[in-house]
């Protein structure tokens, strides 16, 4: 049995049919084929699916499709406006916040709405809001580094 | 264009696709028609099976097919290999028992292969892997190494006696055991290095593709060294012809070691893919990556350290025993063998070494390289040892270390462990860190930590690592299976860009930009206009892959020699257009030009000569591009000093890192933004290992207790410090760049300046890794030190 | 994830038919952890009626003596709350520390009682202070309601509706975290209230509870020092790889210190 389920996905109106076993994150890369969004774990911990809806970062592993019915849903892939990177992404590259890249669409979801929560973010309260994240590879140095910086630039 | 070359900080060329969600991962690829295999694994650790009743699942919807071990066998498919042979005390080779690719007869650990499914969505082939029956008749596993050498263990080979892959030795016995018996002191230490499991983020994923008008196989993969992946599953697992298979290793997301190795899942989809005639994809979760992931270190060890009576160190004696888990991985055997004990003579002088190594089977994941491989073990037990030593000595073990140092005029320095040291300058890396640390603050900040209750620490660890792995004589004559040289291409177009190709793979260490630095630096031509084209065997000519910090002292080097050729006929074509004898021209910063005289000729239009030949040298060939193979004379020996210091609160034994320094020399330095960002990630994994990760087992049940990161402690931005990173620059004498490698040295400095730290503040060396909040605060009991602090 | 029907009711009348017309259904409300569970394979319901379609359940009021948050109301919310956060303050810390900023955005209050796992926080709030829990039947006292690991009062098909927590005169919640999942490994939620005293304990034992020895000696004097010597017996403790019962039963004096020292600012 399918259902019908319809979203605002980067500023487009979607609908596809759907299980409803579908997750948001499969709705995304296996429906719409948008792959930005990254699975990581089994256990809404480690954050590589992070998407906004409605504005907030959720872990689009742990909601279903279904509860995303009418919501508006920002990813990775839909933050650069008009060929400009969002000022978190320039962050990120400008301060070598990645490196195998798998984390980094989760990471950047995350920071931006730490610094919409936080804008002007201590390092200590920029490591603890990265608790939903996990990178492997930067030691999250640069991270915190590129949070920061992207706060500074979000603030304008 | 002085800002693109080498040791500029040069943002990287590949990030654009990362940060706006437009990388190729192997998970992000579909093929037409494609099917999805799931596999259904043992709950047992160790177990034979009786029976396996598909009829339910095979009638499940979307289900194509379901493969035992016996179908496999009846194609007669090999099984896994490993591609290093050690040899034993008697000279006999390692014990290599069978490993099928899906298990016939016995499971050996929890989460071995019983069958798979192939259907047409993932969620039906998991469906469907529930139907399946399984009769186990259950044995009694074994899944540590000190029970598994016991008498009447279990034996979890029958073609592995007592359990024993090998018992290996290397070094001179009677000159240690001659320097212990005239040591002033011995210090003697016990040491467990912890099993881990290396969680790059991006799981592992295969998809197997077969065209039937080509008879050509594709597998597209997660996986560090495409070139190699193929001749294995060519030359040993399938007997296919390597030119009728070709390995896409796209974008992959963190390997650290466990992307090196042919698994059994990518092989499954391969065979079955050609035998359905169809795509077929597995992509694993992160349970099955804790259950099949080949797991890092597990070492169990003794070491002495003789002294004389100043202090200087006499003979290092280690008895080690290293997990090999249930089967022996791709290169399992190398790495507590020729990775450990060729590096326990650290940065010192100690005049003789011996080590006795016992590699051993139990039922567990497989065991096999980890960021470092064998090299952190080597320094886990040289820094905890010589820290131990300068305790029992009560010398400052700043000292102690300078004591012993391999002096800045004895290069090359042949260590008594086969090793030939470079470079270095290991007591300035010292005094460097040491200022950098504030050591001299440290007494001051102990107190005022005391008088809140809590206990300091500070903990050193002077490391050192062999890179650039390797002469391919060398290991060749050690018993590796392959050669260790690198390949790389460099191609011009007409139009002046230029294609780089090489046999190095990048999974987060940033070669499309370091070797395009490298290329733009030697040849002259603006970074953009280079792109480095890496991971896809149909592209990239040959090539070794990358592991062991190898890919810029092997790979970079091999372009350095493609660049050169480049330039030879560049030099040709050029001078034919100025009309001058070649041996006038020069070439500099991307133009050719003639020794004395103002005629020059870039780059571009030398290139574009070679394409459009109208007005060229009758002898020469058209086009421009060369290719180049290096086969390094040598390791290379970055080494370096990393400084902890912790504070521990006595009242829940949570320790915090207060301070990192590393002061590290990787030779010349290509780009130290990307360098300083590979110590950080190494820095934090080393970090995980002292403080937080650790796999256990049930040693009654034998299953995995930290299957999920529920359980399995990852580093989180809030346990980690900022790090201070500096470095010192002795270039390599023996490549042509000059560099040494980086991307290990953090996880191999790391867990013994941590744990040196904490048994600095717990006064004791009685703790092993991972020092959880529970185990810190159980010496914190038994010592009394709670109510010592308050 | 086994298959389920999906349904999102509007009503509450709506969603108890909704789930007594399933064969196993179950309530979803923010789906922190029972998607998780679905996502091993380790629960098949045959429906799935999610909650938060019923506007009523979601919201946040402060009146009189008491918060009042409904069973859907995000952790985010009530984190984020400028009333909450004056009138219980420990109480927007404590919804502000749950999991992680993505969890609080998704996850609930109705649905962490509900589920009641030993590792939860909101348990802690809720017997600390002495909260009252409405459901779509009854009130049901906090004292009353978790009775056991995983285990509640509530019946087949009872929705909660919303919480009703008195405002103390000062409380404190102090959570020592599973150093890998963060869940709590010991938590302690320590209220000064109308009715007395209350220290709740949370992530140490298979359910939340009362420690009636700390609450005699803060009632005699609220400071962290009253509750020196004070000693909780191991065997009511959890004991797993990451902390023994003698550890858990240990650090339950030290974090309810460090509650006291929070509830006195």
């Amino acid at each position: 049995m399918t259902i019908s389920v319809t979203m605002t996905v980067n500023g487009q109106s979607v609908t596809r049919d759907v299980e409803p076993r579908t997750l948001l994150v499969q709705f995304l890369r296996e429906n719409l084929g948008m792959t930005g969004t990254h699975v990581g774990c089994d256990t809404s911990q480690c954050g590589a699916c992070v998407v906004h809806v409605n504005g907030t970062s959720v872990k689009s592993c742990t909601i279903l499709a279904a509860q995303a019915q009418g919501a508006k849903v920002t990813t990775v892939e839909g933050l650069a406006q008009d060929g400009k990177l969002h000022p978190m992404q320039e962050a990120f590259r400008e301060n070598h916040a990645l490196q195998c890249g798998f984390c980094t669409p989760g990471m950047i979801m995350s920071a931006i709405d730490l610094v919409q929560r936080n804008p002007n973010p201590s390092e200590e309260t920029v490591r603890h809001e990265l608790e939903g994240n996990l990178c492997r590879c930067t030691g999250y140095h640069n991270i915190v580094k590129a949070v920061m910086a992207g706060a500074q630039a979000m603030r304008g | 264009m002085t800002n693109q070359g080498i040791g500029q900080s040069v943002r990287r060329k590949e990030d654009f696709r990362f940060i706006t969600g437009q990388g190729h991962y192997t998970d992000d690829i579909n093929r037409p028609g494609q099917l999805h295999a799931a596999f259904l694994r043992s709950p047992h650790a160790f177990a034979k099976i009786r029976a396996i009743r598909l009829d339910t699942a095979k009638k499940m919807p979307g289900v194509v097919a379901i493969y035992t071990g016996q179908d496999v066998a009846a194609d007669k498919v090999g099984g896994l290999i490993c591609g290093w042979t050690v040899k034993d005390k008697k000279g006999d080779p390692h014990k290599a028992p069978r490993h099928d690719i899906i298990a016939i007869d016995h499971v050996r650990h929890v989460g071995d292969q019983v069958a798979v499914v192939i259907a047409q969505s993932l969620s039906q082939a998991k469906d469907a892997a529930e139907a399946i029956e399984v009769d186990y008749d259950v044995l009694t596993p074994v899944v540590d190494v000190v029970t598994a050498l016991k008498p009447g263990a279990p034996q979890v080979h029958p073609d592995a006696p007592g359990n024993l892959c090998y018992d290996w030795e290397f070094g001179d016995k009677a000159a240690t055991e001659a320097a212990f018996a005239k040591a002033a002191h011995v210090t003697r230490i016990d040491l467990l290095n912890n099993r881990l499991s290396p969680n790059p983020m991006e799981p592992r994923s295969a998809i197997g593709e077969y065209d039937p008008g080509t008879d050509t196989t594709t597998v597209y993969t997660t996986s560090q060294n495409p070139h190699v992946l193929r001749l294995i599953l060519c030359a040993f697992v399938f007997g296919l012809p390597e030119h009728k298979v070709r390995v896409i290793a796209p974008d992959v997301g963190g390997g650290f070691g466990s992307k090196i190795f042919n698994y059994p899942e990518e092989t499954v989809c391969v065979w079955a893919a050609r035998k359905l005639k169809k795509p077929v994809k597995w992509t694993s979760d992160r349970t099955e990556a804790f259950l099949t992931d080949a797991h890092g270190r597990d070492h169990v060890t003794h070491a002495e350290l003789a002294i004389d009576k100043d202090g200087k160190f006499l003979a290092l004696r280690v008895d080690t025993k290293a997990n090999m888990g249930a089967y022996l991985s791709t290169f399992a055997s190398a790495v507590p063998t020729y990775l450990y004990a060729l590096l326990l003579a650290g940065q010192y002088t100690t005049p003789a070494v011996y080590a006795e190594v016992k590699a051993v089977f139990t039922n567990t994941t497989p065991v096999d390289a980890y960021r470092g491989a064998g090299r952190p073990e080597a320094t886990y037990v040289v820094e905890r040892i010589v820290e131990a030593a300068a305790r029992e000595l009560k010398m400052d073990p700043v000292e102690l270390r300078k004591k012993n140092f391999v002096p800045v005029d004895a290069f090359p320095y042949q260590t008594p462990v086969a090793c030939v040291y470079d470079s270095g300058q290991y007591a300035k890396a010292l005094d460097e860190a040491c200022k950098a640390a504030d050591y001299a603050g440290f007494a001051k900040r102990k107190a005022e930590s005391a008088k809140k209750g809590k206990l300091r620490g500070i903990g050193f660890c002077a490391y050192i690592e062999a890179c650039g792995i390797a002469p391919s004589s060398v290991v060749g004559s050690l018993g590796a299976g392959v050669g260790l040289w690198e390949s790389g291409q460099i191609r011009f177009n007409a139009t002046g860009s230029v294609f780089v190709y090489t046999g190095s793979h990048s999974h987060g260490q940033g070669h499309e930009t370091t070797f395009a630095q490298i290329v733009s630096d030697k040849l002259g031509v603006p970074i953009e206009n280079i792109e480095v084209v890496h991971g896809d065997t149909a592209q990239v000519p040959m090539g070794m892959g990358t592991y062991g910090s190898r890919s810029l002292a092997v790979g970079g080097s091999a372009l350095m020699r493609a660049a050169d050729k480049i330039i030879e006929k560049g030099k040709r074509i050029a001078a034919h257009l100025m009309e001058a004898s070649v041996d006038d021209v020069v070439f500099d910063k991307g133009t050719f030009s003639v020794k004395g005289t103002d005629k020059q000729v870039p780059m571009a239009q030398v290139a574009f000569t070679a394409y459009v030949p109208h007005n060229y040298p009758a002898d020469l060939e058209p086009g421009l591009e060369a290719s180049a193979f290096y086969d390094p004379v040598n390791f290379t020996f970055p080494a370096g000093v990393h400084i902890a210091e912790v504070e521990i609160d006595s009242d829940t034994g949570v320790t915090t890192v207060a301070n990192w320094v590393a002061v590290d020399d990787f030779g010349k330095v290509i780009n130290p933004m990307i360098v300083e960002g590979q110590v950080h990630g190494g820095i934090a994994q080393g970090i995980g290992q002292a403080l937080l990760e650790g796999v256990v087992y049930d040693k009654e049940s034998g299953q995995l207790l930290t299957a999920s990161f529920l359980d399995y402690c990852m580093p989180r931005a809030d346990n980690l410090p900022s790090y201070k990173v500096g470095m010192i620059e002795t270039p390599c004498p023996h490549n042509p760049l000059g560099v040494k490698g980086c991307g290990e040295a953090g996880a191999i400095a790391a867990p013994a300046a941590l744990m040196n730290a904490i048994t600095d503040a717990l006064g004791t060396e009685e703790i092993t890794m991972p020092a959880t909040p529970l185990k810190v605060w159980k010496v914190i009991q038994s010592r009394h030190l709670a109510a010592a602090a308050e | 994830m086994y298959a389920f029907n999906y349904h999102r009711p509007a009503s509450l009348a709506d969603a108890a038919k909704l789930l007594g017309s399933a064969t196993d259904g179950k309530f979803l409300a923010g789906g922190q952890t029972l998607l998780p569970t679905l996502k091993q394979r380790l629960a098949s319901p045959s429906d799935l009626v999610d909650l938060n379609g019923i506007a009523e359940l979601n919201g946040i009021t402060v009146s009189g003596g008491s918060v009042t948050i409904g069973a859907t109301t995000r952790h985010a919310a009530v984190a984020a709350s400028a009333e909450v956060k004056k009138a219980i303050p420990a109480l927007a810390a404590l919804a502000g520390g749950i999991g992680d900023p993505q969890v609080r955005n998704m996850g609930t209050i109705g649905g962490s009682l509900a589920n009641n796992d030993p590792a939860a926080d909101y348990p802690g709030a809720v017997l600390g202070l002495g909260a009252t829990i409405h459901t779509s039947k009854r009130k049901i006292a906090a004292d009353d309601f978790f009775t056991g690991m995983f285990e509640t009062a509530l019946e087949e098909g009872e929705i909660i509706t919303k919480v009703e927590f008195p405002i103390p005169k000062r409380a404190g919640y102090v959570k020592f975290p599973n150093p890998a999942s963060r869940y709590v490994m010991v938590g302690a939620f320590v209220a000064e209230t109308a009715n007395g005293v209350r220290v709740a304990i949370n992530g140490a034992g298979p359910c939340a509870f009362r420690h009636k020895e700390m609450e005699a000696a803060l009632a005699k004097s609220f400071s962290a020092d009253a509750l020196k010597g004070i000693k909780t017996d191991p065997g009511s403790m959890n004991n797993d790889i990451h902390a023994s019962s003698e550890y858990r039963a240990h650090l339950v004096g030290v974090i309810a210190k460090r509650a006291v020292q929070a509830a006195l600012g």
